[in-house]
């Protein structure tokens, strides 16, 4: 019973934030709003019981997504929450807002036929032995949907690509107010920070196989550490790419397209990992994902293409 | 026994709650306070209480162990993470001239 | 009710209220809010589906729901460059103003080619 109330409570709260950051007037609340709701959501993938989309969430929704989200708030604003620049409001926002009730109803209407699917999930849990790692999301991830993991790989660095193409020659990288990096406890923090940072990362990828946790967490954790070192000018961002941030980029799609041809060598299929080798096939792909997703990651919230050590 | 079980439980119970009411009186600070610097000051230090009353609650209740461990490490990243965001607030706040009693 | 029946009315009701978001602001940074709440209210109806017995979970949904995080942060990060983008360049934050600016444009080569 207390339960449900608290499943309701928290329903009610998501939607009530999911309203207030799409109708707020100020855009710095709706943008804090939306990282609220971030969080929340996180509350909603544990009482899901998905700890490892928890995980997730945590680190890149209500982490990265927030910084990336204040940081362009503040290039496109200038710190001013009522900024309106003649931006006009469409005037059809009653008959819009009409249409969108109807589509929440048709929305309910229909999912409240649908049959929840079990089929996969039963197939999955009787085959988990057989992917090399028990947790049973890595295995759906790294080994049965190994394609569809592939392919996100790969989305991650063409997003990277974009950011690259249009921030141009000319990006006005580093004329940026950061903080005040002179701070005694700014440096405190970062000495404690991202050597913790560090050593979370491996325990997610480590305990990927029979816990929750994996590839993606484990980089997001990485890659905060290095939006913190960023802001606090430990690293600084270069207009052009090096050999060792190419690199680092482009490893986690090399290494996972080079596992799934491996098979190929010797008669098999694509990301058909031979037995016995599975799990360690597994955890260098992940490995080398880390690395790629917390590069790529901090590389696209700081718009540069390479990194070198800041002037601290 | 079973009155000292009971007796540990309840004291158990006691954090948490206690924990609880320290985050709504921090929240409730934050809604009333006048100015940045007094909202930072009663949020933060609530907040990191408010924090350590449940983590101490719920290692309580769970056990004392290795995942007590967890819980104590949680704290202090919190607590670290909470007093470096203050300074830096309240350092922004007083850099850009806003004195006690403005509104923020 | 059961935990479905909470998140997926909540989800409807997010994927909903993102769309208005989307459709009925102009700001650019507004409408990326707004379609990252929808991307939120689809992986919580996609897991929400999935979980129907309490004691086995379903990991289908949620290796999606992962894959689903990871190209939505992706995806807002590229959508912010381009939005900073389109504000160095022309200096608004709405399409309208590259639209207005093409239009501007359109009638000064009209005028030029009109005078030789």
């Amino acid at each position: 019973m207390t339960a449900t109330l608290f499943d309701a409570l928290l329903a009610l709260l998501l939607v009530w934030l999911g309203w207030r950051t799409v109708v707020s007037t100020n855009l710095f609340n709706a943008v804090v709003l939306f990282v609220i709701f971030g969080l929340l959501m996180v509350l909603c993938w544990a009482r899901l019981g998905a700890p490892d989309v928890a995980l997730a969430e945590a680190a890149i929704g209500a982490g990265l997504t927030a910084a990336l989200l204040l940081e362009a708030y503040r290039d496109l604003t200038g710190n001013d929450p009522h900024h309106v620049h003649d931006v006009e409001d469409s005037p059809l926002r009653w008959p819009l807002a009409a249409l969108c009730g109807l589509l929440f109803l048709g929305l309910v209407a229909t999912g409240w036929q649908l049959a929840p699917p079990t089929e996969l999930g039963e197939t999955v849990h009787a085959r988990v032995a057989e992917s090399g790692v028990e947790n049973p999301v890595t295995a759906v991830l790294l080994n049965f949907r190994g394609y569809d993991t592939l392919l996100e790989v790969a989305v991650l660095m063409l997003a990277l690509l974009g950011v690259w193409a249009t921030n141009g020659p000319h990006a006005t990288l580093g004329s940026r107010q950061t903080l005040d990096p002179d701070s005694a406890l700014i440096d405190a923090m970062v000495r404690l920070l991202v050597p913790m940072a560090a050593l979370v990362c491996s325990y997610l990828l480590w305990a990927g196989a029979h816990a929750p946790g994996g590839a993606f967490q484990a980089g997001a954790v990485l890659a905060g550490a290095g939006v913190l070192l960023h802001l606090a000018e430990r690293l600084q961002p270069l207009g052009t790419a090096s050999t060792s941030s190419r690199a680092l980029v482009t490893v986690g799609l090399f290494v996972f397209v080079a596992v799934a041809c491996y098979p190929l060598v010797y008669g098999g299929r694509l990301l058909a990992y031979p037995d016995g080798q599975t799990k360690a096939l597994i955890f260098l792909v992940e490995a080398a994902l880390t690395v790629s997703i917390a590069h790529s990651l901090t590389l696209m919230f700081s718009g540069g293409r390479a990194f070198q050590r800041g002037r601290r | 026994m079973a009155v000292l079980d009971a007796f540990y439980h309840s004291l158990g119970w006691l954090w948490l709650v206690l924990g609880a009411g320290f985050f709504l009186a921090g929240t409730v600070a934050l809604i009333r306070f006048p100015d940045v610097y007094s909202r930072l000051h009663a949020l933060t230090k609530a907040d990191n209480l408010g924090l350590g009353l449940i983590c101490l609650g719920m290692a309580w209740e769970l056990g004392w162990g290795r995942q007590s461990l967890k819980f104590l490490l949680i704290w202090l990243l919190a607590l670290l993470a909470g007093s470096v965001s203050c300074h830096l607030v309240a350092r922004f706040a007083l850099r850009s001239g806003l004195g006690p009693d403005d509104p923020p | 009710m059961s935990q479905l029946t909470l998140y997926g009315l909540a989800a409807a009701a997010l994927f909903a209220l993102g769309l208005y978001g989307l459709l009925a602001y102009a700001h650019l940074l507004r409408k990326i809010l707004a379609v990252n709440v929808m991307g939120n209210a689809v992986f919580l109806f996609l897991v929400a589906l999935g979980r129907t017995d309490p004691q086995q979970t379903n990991p289908v949904p949620h290796a999606m729901v992962l894959t689903g995080i990871v190209i939505t942060v992706s995806a807002t990060a590229f959508a912010l460059a381009l939005a900073r983008r389109l504000h160095r360049e022309v200096g608004a934050v709405d399409l309208d103003a590259q639209s207005r600016r093409g239009e501007a444009l359109d009638s000064t080569q009209t005028e030029e080619s009109g005078k030789s």
